[in-house]
């Protein structure tokens, strides 16, 4: 079949080398133009009138966030790509992203722990918002953990790749903590539970509530910062193909050695 | 650039910003750079790798 073969196409790792190798310097590059003007614009914008300059905080916190969420969405949907097409490369795609989602999820935890102390007065509460990402941290050590832990690598894939769609979950519940979920024609009402954190400015139903001087700063930050999250995630993809090629490569050299001391102990 | 106040939460945030992405982006190169010369190496020694039945590429 047509698709069948464009699929195959795609999954072949040598041609993906071929693709990543070139496409990676172009990534970088539009990451690091698009950050740069973000950020020297966020940068250059006026204070708030509430928060003052520790909105310079969002330009980097927000784009931690979003980022720490996709990058298991991502994870997710490699997971899914293995478990029923078992695609070669979904794989290697789950685990390149897992320590780059956990880095930004860390990256929002410290960043918006910095920015809460001098707007919330504390770095820290136990509310549904921050608990939530903390999980989303905690499921990212765990699928790390779980990998490094079983030596054989099917069976580690696997488990993972369960471990991540059973993880999923925590996505909709980190988004519907701090603004609740209202569908009428479902009969489905879920009340935002009391938190400090601010509901979402900028991917609203009735628009942006943000202000056009930094609203457009912290687009092109998290543009930016996407691209960057995808060249590192190329990146990690690259090298994992090459740490299993490196191991199959050391198998085969295990197994001629049996084979020639085998036949040296037969004659 | 006055920051006011809270300069030091300011300051605090974007430097660990900068320094965890650069510690991944120099562990990723890093990584890249190790594999690369582990492959080249085997290579060199003339390792190959059996194909199994009916595959002609693999990530494994």
């Amino acid at each position: 079949m047509q698709t069948q073969s464009i699929t195959q196409k795609l999954a072949n790792p040598t041609r993906f080398m071929a693709l990543s190798g070139t496409l990676l310097p172009w990534l970088a590059g539009i990451a690091v133009v698009l950050i740069v003007y973000g950020l020297y614009r966020g940068w250059t914008a006026p204070p708030d009138y509430q928060q003052g300059e520790t909105i310079r905080i969002m330009y980097i916190h927000v784009p931690s966030a979003w980022l720490g969420m996709m990058g298991y969405a991502l994870i997710a949907l490699s997971s899914f790509g293995l478990l029923v097409f078992r695609h070669p490369l979904a794989d290697v795609s789950a685990k390149a992203a897992a320590p780059i989602g956990a880095a930004f999820t860390l990256l929002a935890l410290i960043t918006g722990s910095l920015w809460g102390k001098p707007m919330w007065g504390t770095y820290w509460v136990w509310d549904a918002r921050l608990t939530s990402v903390l999980l989303l941290f905690f499921l990212y050590l765990g699928l790390i953990s779980l990998r490094t832990s079983i030596e054989e690598e099917a069976l580690a894939s696997k488990l993972t790749a369960v471990l991540a769609l059973v993880g999923v979950v925590i996505l909709p519940f980190i988004k519907i903590s701090v603004e609740g979920l209202s569908i009428p024609w479902l009969g489905l009402e879920i009340p935002a539970w009391n938190t400090l954190h601010q509901p979402s400015s900028v991917f609203r139903a009735d628009g942006p509530k943000i202000h056009s001087s930094q609203l457009y700063p912290l687009l092109y930050s998290a543009l930016g910062f996407t691209f960057l999250f995808f060249a590192l995630h190329m990146k990690g993809m690259r090298n994992e193909i090459l740490r299993r090629r490196v191991k199959a490569l050391r198998i085969a050299e295990v197994d001629l050695a049996r084979a020639k001391e085998a036949v040296a102990a037969a004659e | 650039m006055d920051l006011g106040p809270h300069a030091t939460f300011i300051i605090a945030s974007y430097a660990i910003f900068t320094l965890v992405l650069a510690s991944l982006t120099a562990w990723l190169m890093y990584d890249g750079a190790r594999q690369k010369r582990l492959l080249e190496g085997l290579q060199a020694k003339g390792a190959r790798r059996r194909p199994r039945s009916g595959e002609t590429e693999s990530t494994q």
